[in-house]
């Protein structure tokens, strides 16, 4: 799908990264050197590059994720080296996840970051949603991704001291006071802001870890259904019920409203897996509440992509994210003013 | 008087050259990002288009609703600083039609191919008034 090094034309940074990479093979790895460097994406938030590893004669593909450049590691972000960890943890609670091979170093020269295993899969939200190929993983992955939440919410969050500890109203005011920095009145996030503060429920009695952007577009998915749960770096410890609600916000629907879990599941498949899975019993007033949330904090998410924009990536991915925010507004009209 | 093509036929050109010409020539990233390109030149178009004629009926709107006056960005903060405190809401008069109206205006620029917009106008056309 992205093309390979030698057809690109490769930059100096690009030279730079595949050059510490063969070193790092050769330290760390037990390899021979890297071929086929790759990037996947072109986020702002975190940079992904594919490669495979040469050791004994064989080709082991690899993913290198690091942040930006290898040190622009944003404020909201818990960092590569606590989402390395989280992922192990994770794996080891039994959410499928890709595994680390190996956390980057200051010697590696490689900025911040980890090595992890490249699996194989659909990631694209509107595929997973609508694929003929992937149309028996959908029969099955809502309640696989309720199991995945059991388990996230399983792991022991004093194992990951640095991660932020939020009550449902701390959230929901850390969004608004985002809202509020850009300076630029949004009429329904007043109204929904509202709607949410009226109605926020009390701290949850046993806080978990939750992943924090669980959702489609953060999966992996075969035809058999959930391979790996992807993207970690907004995981905090706050209401287990917000993994259930975010996962359902009509965003991350691709068009196809009469299935809330992502666009592929139901509500009830999604809750059964959880609570068989040994997660509490769902609150499906909390659930409905971060649901709507869900819609709130991705309009503020894409509408701080305009600073973002003018100031640290005037990419026009960006510019365009940030052309998103009405979307949310027109989901948050039908939810509140329907 | 500038000559012509106009720029909204120069932006759709050059839209349609990174969508048509552009992108099927690139892979992976760039290919995206020419598509990307092309999609964000349209809504640019779209709103030196629309925008004018619909921001003079927001601003009508607006000082109808709060009985002020002020610029669109002063109407705006004043129309969300009422609903944050609560001295309006869904229920006064004029406040959900003008949110409605407002928004689908600022939709139909930004992606008028949001399914949630499809849904939204369908709705609204279903309902009674």
């Amino acid at each position: 799908m992205s093309a390979s090094p030698s057809e690109t034309r490769p930059g100096d940074a690009e030279v730079r990264l595949a050059a510490a990479l063969d070193g790092l093979a050769r330290a760390r790895l037990g390899g021979e050197g890297v071929i086929d460097l790759t990037r996947l994406t072109a986020g702002a938030s975190q940079e992904i590059w594919r490669f495979s590893l040469r050791e004994k004669g064989a080709l082991t593909p690899l993913i290198l994720r690091r942040a930006p450049g290898g040190e622009r590691v944003a404020d909201t972000a818990i960092g590569p080296e606590v989402e390395a960890q989280l992922l192990k943890a994770a794996s080891a609670a039994g959410v499928p996840t890709p595994r680390v091979v190996h956390v980057l170093t200051p010697e590696d020269g490689l900025g911040r970051g980890y090595l992890m295993s490249f699996v194989d899969g659909e990631t694209l939200g509107g595929r997973i949603a609508r694929s003929e190929a992937l149309s028996d993983a959908r029969q099955v992955l809502a309640g696989q991704c309720g199991a995945a939440m059991a388990a996230i919410h399983r792991i022991d969050p004093e194992a990951f001291p640095t991660l932020k500890r939020v009550t449902p109203r701390e959230f929901v005011t850390q969004y608004l006071e985002a809202y509020r920095a850009s300076a630029w009145p949004r009429p329904v996030f007043d109204l929904a802001f509202r709607w949410l503060l009226d109605r926020c429920p009390p701290p949850p009695q046993t806080p978990a870890l939750v992943h924090g952007d669980f959702r489609n577009g953060n999966i992996m998915v075969g035809p058999e259904g959930l391979r790996a749960v992807l993207d970690w770096e907004l995981a905090h410890v706050a209401d287990p019920m917000e993994d259930l609600g975010w996962i359902c916000a009509n965003s991350w629907r691709f068009g196809v409203e009469d299935k809330p879990v992502g666009g592929f599941g139901l509500r009830q498949d999604l809750w059964a897996g959880y609570e068989a899975a040994g997660g509490a019993k769902v609150d499906p007033d909390r659930a409905r509440f971060w649901e709507v949330f869900g819609s709130l904090r991705w309009g503020v998410m894409c509408s701080g992509m305009a600073n973002a924009f003018r100031t640290v990536d005037p990419s026009i991915e960006r510019a365009v994210i940030a052309r998103r925010t009405s979307e949310t507004e027109v989901d948050l009209l039908r939810l509140l003013a329907g | 008087m500038q000559d012509q093509p106009l720029p909204e036929e120069i932006i759709a050109a050059v839209a349609r050259f990174l969508r048509e010409a552009v992108a099927p020539a690139l892979e992976g990233a760039l290919s995206f990002n020419a598509r990307v390109a092309a999609n964000a030149l349209e809504m640019a178009a779209r709103q030196l288009r629309d925008a004018p004629a619909g921001e003079i009926e927001e601003l009508a709107s607006l000082r109808a609703l709060l009985g002020s006056e002020g610029d669109l960005l002063t109407l705006n903060a004043e129309l969300s600083a009422r609903l944050a405190d609560g001295r309006f809401d869904l229920e006064t008069p004029g406040v959900a039609e003008h949110l409605w109206r407002v928004t689908l205006a600022k939709i139909a620029v930004d992606q008028p191919t949001y399914w949630g917009y499809r849904a939204a106008l369908n709705d609204r056309a279903a309902a009674p008034d």
